[in-house]
Formats: structure tokens, C-alpha cells, sequence
């Protein structure tokens, strides 16, 4: 568990949220993140994000399908149990196509769901600090993480850009194992705050 | 100005004054609210459907297959053909969502959770019948490729019905995978919504911990963007492997290079027409004729009159290859097919799927939303019949004497029955506790397609090219 501080801007329009991106890093603030309720294109270029490599990790697991499945069938027809089926050889490529094409696909899209969940560490009973709750439905938010010095001059700082609302959050950045109908610790500290 | 335009030439995918909130609303609104007397009706009707389904089979697993009707010649009957007929009308669900999103089709996003809700359905449907059409289905595990006990004897890998096995359950489970990493982002919006501690917990965990943040988003394009080209060969695949059940098999009228494709046409043929059947009663009882318009169905009614013709010039096609191959048993099973014992059944499909989807043609006929419910259901009966149609080619063999006319015991009925109480159950709840359009996927194409952003449009339309680009470019 890490609690930090953040300064939490909220956005009201993806036309507003693009240039105050540009500007904030423009001065020098590092975003911890911008949560939008939906996938915005080129908010991931405009954060300097590198592209994803998720496809690459199902290419290798559509492969991995693909010789289990010629490995597997070819181990049996051969060397494990060989058949004669009609006098047709022992290794038929052709009938061996439709399993192979499946389990290929079937091993690239489980290979990259786990995958992608692994990497944005997202789980059943996984949870996450949620700086505004809007954040999922209209609203787009950004997070700056700031210590006691500069977490006034930052909150400003976004104010200026445009920001809708702005507020100082104590927030777990991590993910932990958590239900979302009860309270963090931290949260009900902050509110007695 | 928007980041990206739409000429205002093209129609509204979302009607009304709506913003990103409004969408939320609109959409969360039937989980929110207390179902309605509507609802409770069709959920017990289709709960007992599907208990009468679940008597049914479990008579037919104590007494055994026998209590079908199936005889020498038709070891198949109206079992296969609820298959096929299930498993195509997955097909319509997946093209919506995988193919129409590599072919950028806007109007996939108003129909796409439903459509692939309805797959996965119909998917589950339609693995009932091949399990337990095996009598004993405590074996049922034998299809799966493992070293038994009996020394290293494995599945059948070349033979078509294993394939099936593995084209099935793979396109079961991508399907899942797809629809469910597409709801991972509604759930939190749910979640961040919900006013009951229930609903904040189920969903908490039914969202993974979504947060939506951006590089998380930038993956969940990229995977839903390889999801989908990975599901647009595996639908095709899906369905040719079905049709291989027939195709690869040394019976007159089955024996034929033209399955495959006819299949699949089929397939999306069917399917669209049960979207139409689910849609037009879902955004008439959930109030959501703004996302799911008249245009979405249109859209729809397009590939049901494209692909309707395709499986028209299939049937023809069938006919005139029997004549032209000289091969009398195809030519006499061909004949049967027409004018035998069955004749009524082969009229019925020609009649629903090739001669009265035509009448689609006319754009008025298109766009008329009575007219679009009652042809879903006369495509859905065509299609039932072709299958059936084609099953029944068994009726007569090379024996005269073992010649034989079937019909279904009331076991068999009753499993077709318990299908659709299996199939509607599920969509019942489908409707009432998830969110039947996806949220997140509207809301990104509502500045450019919802009807209140095309409108300010207009002023830029009108605008010269010199004019819009030195106004324009003052912005950078």
C-alpha cells in the first residue's frame, strides 16, 4: 500500500481535456493518469504513451496455439497410436486444419485477455482508488501527485487550464483486494478531515 | 469544433438531445429501476419453457434416445437441425460485433452488446442438443482429446464432429472473452452510479477494478481491435465446420463443395433476423428507440435481403448442379426434396428465406419496424426448415424397404421448446442487470454521430473549402 496526495482536476469535455493535457506537461508536471469514461483517440499520444504491445503478445500465443495443436495431433497420429483410416497417411495436414485454426485463435484471445488484465492489473475483487466518481460516466479527470509544498500552487495550476473542479485527494495509488460498497480507511480519515 | 466530423448527409445513429450523461442515464435506467410487470411475465413464461425443457430431456436421458422418434434412416432428426439452426443464429451476433467493427461501421455500437449477448445464447442453446442427443451423457467427456484409461486411444482428429467439438467451445469462449472485456467498462460505470450497497459490490466485482484510466483504454482498443480480427475467421470457421458434419459425409444432397458458404450466408442470415426479433421488443420495452433507430434496423434489413439472395442462388445453384452432374441419386434426392413426402417443408424455406426477404427491396418495407418484426420471425422459420429440410434427405435411402417418414416424439419438442426457455431466461436477465447497449462505445460516437452534434454541423457544411480550412487552421 502507497497513500499519496494528489491534486485531482475534472475536465467537462474531451475538447478542453487535450490542450490542458498539452499544457500541464508543458510546465513540467508529471500526470499520475487521466481517467475518461470512454477511449478517447490520440489522449495516449497527447500523455506521450508508448503503443501497445498487446498484439505482439497474441501473435506469440496464436502460434503457441497453433504448433500445440499440429505438435499434439501429429505426436498422436504418428508416434503415439498411428490409424489407418482408408489407407490415408499418417500426418492428413489438411484434416488437421480446422483444430489447428482453432486452437490457435482460442490460445490468442485467452492468452491476451489474461494478458490484458495482468497489465492494467484489473481482477474480480480488485479495487482501486476512484478520484471522482463522474469519472465513468461524463466527466474527465486528471491526477497529479503532489506533496504538502506544491500541492496548492499545482491545484492552481490545473484551475487555470480549464478545469471544471479541483480538489487535494488522499489516495491508495495501488490496486488492493476491496469492495466497493465499503469505505478505505484512508477515505473515512479524509472526510473526517 | 469536435476533433473529428461526419457529413450530416449520413443519418443520426443517436437520436435526440443527448450528452454523455443523458447516455448514462438512458442506458442505466432499466437496471436502475424496478422491472416491469412486462418483464416479470415474459421471465416466468420463459422460466417454464425452460423447466418443461429440462422434463423433457431428463425423460429422454432415463428412458434413453429411444423416446425420440429417430429411426434407420433418420438417425437425425429435429435435434441436428435445432443445432444448426441455434448455431447460426450465434453467427449474426459476432458479425456485428467483430466484422462490422473492422469495417468501421458505425451503427455496430447501438447493437452490439445485445447482438453478442444473443450469440453467446444461442451458442449455449445449440451445445444442449449434440450432448444430449448422446444418450449417455455422463460420457460426454469421451469428445474431449484425452489418454483414457484404456490405453492411448484418442478422439477422432479427422472426423468432422470432433471439429465441431473444437470450433463450438473456441467460439463459445472468444465470444465470452469479447463481450465480457467490452462490458468491463459499463460495470464500473454502473458501479460508480449504483446507490444500493448490492449493486455497489456485484458490479465492483463484475468490473475488475476498472478505472478508466487512459492507458488501460489504449490496451482495451487494441485488444477489442485483435479480438475482432481474430473472431471474423473464427465465425466463418465456425460455420463451415458445422456444414463439414455433412458436407464430408458420402450421402446424396450432403456431398457438396457449395456448404460452407451457404452455411455461413445462412447463418448471418438468421441471426440478423433473431437481432430484429430481440431488438424490437427491447428498445420498445426499455425506451431506447434513440440508440437502436430505424436506421440500425435498415442497416440490418440490408444484410438480411444480401445474404437472403445469397442462400436464394445457393438452393438454385444445389438444383442445377443435381441436374447437370448426372449422378442419379443426387438427381433423385434433389427430387425428393422438391416434390417428395417433405415437399411441404422444402416450400416453406423457399417461400420465407429466398421469396418474401425481397420485399426488402422497397425502402419503405425496410424502415416499417411491424413489417421488420414479422419477417425476422418468417426468415427464422425459413431457416429452421432448410436445415430440417436437408436433415430430411435421410428419409429415403438406397433400401427402399427401410424408407421412412419422421416425425418428432413430444420429447424431442419439448427439447426445442426448453431451447427457447434456456435462450429467453438468459436474456431476460441479460436485459434487466446488464446494460444492453454499450455505453462507453456510444458515448465515442456521439459527438460525431448523435443527432444534436450533426445538427451544429450544418454551418460548417455549407461553409466553402477555402473558407473552412483558413478558419481551421487559426486554431493551431
Amino acid at each position: 500500500m502507497s497513500i499519496k496526495k494528489f491534486a485531482v482536476a475534472v475536465y467537462d469535455d474531451e475538447a478542453v481535456l487535450f490542450p490542458a493535457v498539452k499544457k500541464v506537461r508543458k510546465a513540467g508536471y508529471k500526470i499520475h493518469d487521466v481517467y475518461t469514461p470512454f477511449a478517447v483517440h490520440g489522449l495516449d499520444v497527447a500523455l506521450g504513451e508508448k503503443e501497445s504491445d498487446l498484439h505482439v503478445a497474441g501473435f506469440i500465443y496464436g502460434i503457441t496455439g497453433t504448433s500445440t495443436a499440429l505438435g499434439f495431433m501429429g505426436w498422436i497420429y504418428t508416434t503415439d497410436w498411428p490409424q489407418n483410416f482408408g489407407g490415408k497417411p499418417f500426418f492428413p495436414l489438411p484434416a488437421f486444419i480446422p483444430i489447428t485454426f482453432e486452437l490457435t485463435v482460442l490460445f490468442a484471445a485467452v492468452g491476451m485477455v489474461l494478458t490484458f488484465c495482468y497489465l492494467n492489473q484489473i481482477m474480480p475483487g480488485v479495487k482501486k482508488h476512484i478520484f471522482d466518481k463522474r469519472q465513468t460516466d461524463d466527466k474527465f479527470v486528471m491526477a497529479i501527485e503532489v506533496n504538502e509544498e506544491n500541492a496548492a500552487e499545482t491545484e492552481a495550476f490545473l484551475k487555470s487550464t480549464g478545469a471544471e473542479e479541483t480538489n487535494i485527494q488522499i489516495a491508495e495509488s495501488e490496486w488492493w483486494y476491496g469492495r466497493f460498497d465499503k469505505k478505505e480507511e484512508y477515505e473515512i480519515q479524509q472526510q473526517l478531515v | 469544433m469536435h476533433l473529428k466530423y461526419e457529413s450530416i448527409i449520413r443519418e443520426a445513429l443517436v437520436d435526440g438531445n443527448k450528452d454523455y450523461h443523458q447516455v448514462t442515464q438512458d442506458i442505466c435506467a432499466p437496471i436502475e429501476n424496478k422491472p416491469t410487470k412486462q418483464w416479470y411475465i415474459g421471465f416466468w413464461l420463459s422460466f417454464s419453457l425452460l423447466m418443461f425443457g429440462v422434463f423433457s430431456v431428463a425423460w429422454e436421458v432415463y428412458w434413453g434416445t429411444g423416446v425420440w422418434n429417430l429411426n434407420r434412416t433418420i438417425g437425425w432428426g429435429w435435434d441436428i437441425t435445432n443445432f444448426v439452426w441455434w448455431v447460426g443464429i450465434g453467427h449474426a451476433g459476432t458479425l456485428i460485433s467483430a466484422i462490422l467493427l473492422l469495417f468501421r461501421q458505425g451503427w455496430r455500437t447501438g447493437v452490439n452488446r445485445a447482438a453478442e449477448a444473443m450469440t453467446i445464447f444461442a451458442v449455449m442453446c445449440a451445445g444442449q442438443f449434440p450432448i444430449w442427443h448422446m444418450g449417455r451423457v455422463w460420457d460426454a467427456f469421451f469428445v474431449l482429446p484425452y489418454g483414457n484409461t484404456r490405453g492411448p486411444i484418442w478422439t477422432n482428429f479427422v472426423s468432422p464432429l470432433l471439429w465441431d467439438v473444437f470450433a463450438i467451445s473456441t467460439y463459445f469462449t472468444v465470444s465470452l472473452l469479447f463481450w465480457y472485456s467490452g462490458l468491463i467498462p459499463d460495470f464500473a460505470t454502473i458501479r460508480d452510479r449504483a446507490k444500493t450497497k448490492f449493486r455497489k459490490m456485484a458490479y465492483g466485482f463484475a468490473s475488475f477494478g476498472w478505472t478508466g484510466s487512459a492507458k488501460h483504454w489504449q490496451r482495451h482498443e487494441m485488444l477489442s481491435l485483435v479480438l475482432a480480427g481474430l473472431s471474423t475467421p473464427l465465425v466463418l470457421s465456425v460455420h463451415t465446420i458445422v456444414s463439414f458434419d455433412f458436407a464430408t459425409s458420402v450421402i446424396p444432397g450432403w456431398h457438396t463443395t457449395i456448404f460452407p458458404p451457404y452455411f455461413v450466408a445462412g447463418a448471418v442470415f438468421s441471426g440478423f433476423a433473431m437481432v430484429q426479433t430481440l431488438l424490437i421488443i427491447t428498445r420498445k420495452v426499455l425506451k431506447l428507440e434513440d440508440y437502436i433507430t430505424i436506421g440500425h434496423l435498415e442497416a440490418m434489413n440490408k444484410v438480411i435481403v444480401l445474404t437472403g439472395s445469397i442462400v436464394g442462388v445457393a438452393y438454385l445453384t444445389e438444383l442445377f448442379i443435381a441436374f447437370y452432374s448426372g449422378v442419379l441419386w443426387e438427381q433423385e434426392a434433389f427430387r425428393l426434396r422438391v416434390l417428395g413426402p417433405y415437399w411441404w417443408a422444402y416450400w416453406a424455406m423457399m417461400t420465407c428465406n429466398v421469396v418474401s426477404p425481397q420485399l426488402f427491396w422497397f425502402k419503405k418495407l425496410r424502415r416499417n419496424v411491424w413489417f421488420t418484426f414479422f419477417m425476422s420471425i418468417i426468415v427464422n422459420i425459413g431457416m429452421w426448415f432448410e436445415r430440417f429440410v436437408i436433415i430430411m434427405s435421410l428419409h429415403r435411402d438406397y433400401l427402399p424397404s427401410s424408407w421412412s417418414y419422421y416425425t418428432p416424439s413430444w420429447p424431442e419438442v419439448g427439447f426445442y421448446l426448453g431451447s427457447f426457455g434456456l435462450f429467453f431466461t438468459c436474456f431476460f436477465l441479460f436485459v434487466k442487470y446488464f446494460p444492453v447497449i454499450a455505453i462507453a462505445e456510444i458515448k465515442f460516437v456521439l459527438k460525431t454521430s448523435g443527432e444534436n452534434f450533426k445538427k451544429k454541423m450544418t454551418k460548417y457544411e455549407e461553409q466553402s473549402d477555402e473558407h473552412f480550412y483558413e478558419e481551421q487552421s487559426h486554431h493551431h
